[in-house]
């Protein structure tokens, strides 16, 4: 086999493997590093000590002493060729979250800049922004921050030269075809378009991540007043967002 | 009996750590825990307890503190100055600290991180299975004066008076290296040209990461800038933009976008982690066979340690260089 062909499996230091569908992203690679991490956990097999998830990637942590290196990659080969997990089905009991938002005013700053950049005026960019049932195709960066995609190829903009220097808890921003929900206030190249109360990641909770890998996102708009009285009334970091399994 | 430790000072990053919470990874959390998880073991060691017994991490310098009730202790990793009511205390050894006594912990002679381990360990209500303080996570914060921290129940107070002989793991040395997802990005000649390259650690670093710095054309692969976001990992070496090293330590972030020529065995971490500014380091690539020989094992290793206990027979004033006592020298073969 190529070096260079997909999926390809490597490793990473002494406890780490990294099996890749592709070095781009695309919805099937994302589907099939979900789908390959899932069937990972159900098999779960022994001396695998956790699994994870990139973009296009799933990678697998083990123990080296209890399960050899050449059996793991023996291991995930065999299942690898199993079926086309590009084309597999998703994790079971995804979730369908629907989540309020501000896009515009100083909730979205950048909105007009970002929508320009897709050939769209703001009305049209909230539209599709609100049309569009984004996948939670990796969670990185900060704890429990969602990396959601894919939008319209017209979303293919590029990150900003310079850095805002701060979004808030909630921010989404927007670049690259993805739409990143913020769950910490931190410096970021993507454009500030909207702001949600919802909260990604709760530490003071038992359950502190409220989204999984795989999980689906649409947004609703909201105007100011309504994000106000949300916020003001929301305890538990749900942000008036509900939730449903997906079928 | 269980009790509380007072804070009376401490420095500025001082942090309850264990040995952190794996298996959050996929929510975009990395373990954490211990920056030095050797010293970490070693702590557990002295005071004959469980991995599960959350300690004081001190990053530079330690603080002043009390117990409520009478206490075990011991201190390990960067060798700091401590007086219990003024009397000098050895470093990796464990000692009886009564209530109402004054400990203080001051700078790091070398290395940078500290542990103040204590019978029982830290109680403070653990959060997905660990006690760990996780700060680039948002996971409680560094100790503040004049809090009192809850102690677990020491089920073996009588177990004091132990010595650890600890082998020099703060001036830096040879590190083992494995490949990572982008080492064949680099070329074969500048792989060879890392190996022979003495690094230095420059200031900018914490319990995220250290930048390293080097004489010498930056380290760039084929795929500098253009690569996707992928895992990333405790020990992972990445080299930034300008093709400068940056070593990850346990609070890194689990994804990354700049390439990896390498990943540091487990067991030789602390090494980077303990290492001041101006203390050099070299790499060398290993095999996977090689690394796993050297590899020890939690277990394998607190085992190891528990046989090097000896009693600390020597009465503590009468020591003149309590500084140097613990470190045995000629004995740093195992990191070279």
């Amino acid at each position: 086999m190529a070096s260079n062909a997909f999926p390809r499996i490597k490793n990473v230091g002494l406890s780490g493997v990294l099996v890749s569908f592709s070095d781009v992203l695309t919805e099937s690679a994302n589907r099939a590093a979900l789908a390959f991490r899932a069937e990972l956990e159900k098999a779960a097999p022994p001396g695998i000590t956790e699994t994870t998830t990139s973009l296009t990637s799933t990678f697998v942590v083990y123990d080296p002493v209890r399960l050899p290196l050449k059996d793991l990659r023996a291991y995930l080969s065999k299942l690898l060729t199993r079926e086309n997990w590009e084309t597999a089905t998703l994790p079971e009991r995804r979730r369908l979250w629907r989540v309020p938002a501000v896009f515009g005013g100083e909730c979205g700053p950048q909105l007009e800049e970002a929508a320009n950049l897709a050939g769209l005026t703001p009305e049209r960019a909230i539209e599709e922004l609100t049309s569009t049932r984004v996948r939670v195709m990796t969670i990185g960066f900060a704890p429990g921050q969602p990396y959601l995609g894919s939008l319209p190829e017209n979303w293919d903009i590029p990150r900003q030269s310079g850095l805002t220097k701060q979004v808030p808890n909630g921010a989404i921003a927007v670049a690259i075809r993805q739409l990143v929900l913020f769950t910490t206030e931190t410096p970021t190249g993507w454009r500030q378009v909207g702001r949600t109360a919802f909260r990604g990641f709760r530490p003071e909770s038992d359950s502190p991540f409220a989204l999984r890998p795989g999980d689906e996102v649409q947004f609703a708009s909201i105007d100011e007043e309504t994000y106000a009285s949300i916020r003001a009334k929301d305890k538990t970091g749900d942000g008036g967002s509900e939730w449903e399994f997906l079928p | 009996m269980t009790g509380a430790l007072i804070v009376h000072r401490s420095g500025p990053s001082v942090t309850v750590q264990d040995l952190g919470r794996p298996g959050n990874m996929v929510f975009g959390l990395s373990p954490g825990g211990a920056a030095d998880r050797h010293a970490f073991i070693e702590g557990t060691v002295l005071l004959g307890q469980s991995l599960d017994c959350a300690a004081l991490e001190m990053a530079g310098f330690g603080g002043e503190f009390e117990a409520t009730s009478d206490i075990r202790i011991a201190m390990t990793g960067a060798p700091m100055l401590a007086r219990l009511d003024g009397q000098r205390l050895v470093w990796n050894a464990s000692h009886t600290m009564q209530a109402g006594q004054r400990l203080t912990i001051g700078a790091a002679s070398s290395g940078i991180y500290g542990y103040l381990h204590i019978g029982g360990g830290i109680a403070c209500p653990p959060f997905l299975g660990s006690r760990a303080t996780h700060l680039a996570g948002g996971i409680g914060k560094p100790l503040c004066p004049n809090e009192q921290l809850p102690l677990g129940p020491d089920l073996k107070p009588d177990f004091v008076g132990q010595l650890l002989s600890v082998i020099d793991r703060f001036s830096g040395g040879t590190l083992r290296v494995l490949p990572s997802v982008q080492t064949d990005r680099f070329s074969a000649a500048t792989r060879a040209r890392f190996e022979a390259t003495r690094f230095t650690r420059t200031p900018r670093g914490n319990r995220q990461g250290a930048e390293l710095q080097f004489e010498g054309e930056a380290f760039v692969s084929d795929a500098q800038l253009t690569i996707l976001s992928e895992t990333m990992v405790a020990g992972d070496i990445q080299m930034t933009g300008a093709g400068e090293p940056f070593v990850l330590l346990p609070e890194c972030q689990t994804t990354g976008g700049y390439p990896r020529i390498g990943t540091i065995l487990p067991d030789d971490l602390p090494l980077v982690a303990q290492a001041v500014p101006g203390v050099s380091l070299k790499f060398r690539f290993v095999t996977h066979e090689e690394a796993l020989a050297h590899h020890r094992p939690t277990e394998t290793l607190r085992a190891d340690l528990t046989r090097k206990l000896q009693p600390l027979l020597r009465d503590p004033r009468d020591i003149r260089d309590l500084l140097s006592y613990q470190l045995v020298s000629g004995a740093i073969t195992g990191w070279d």
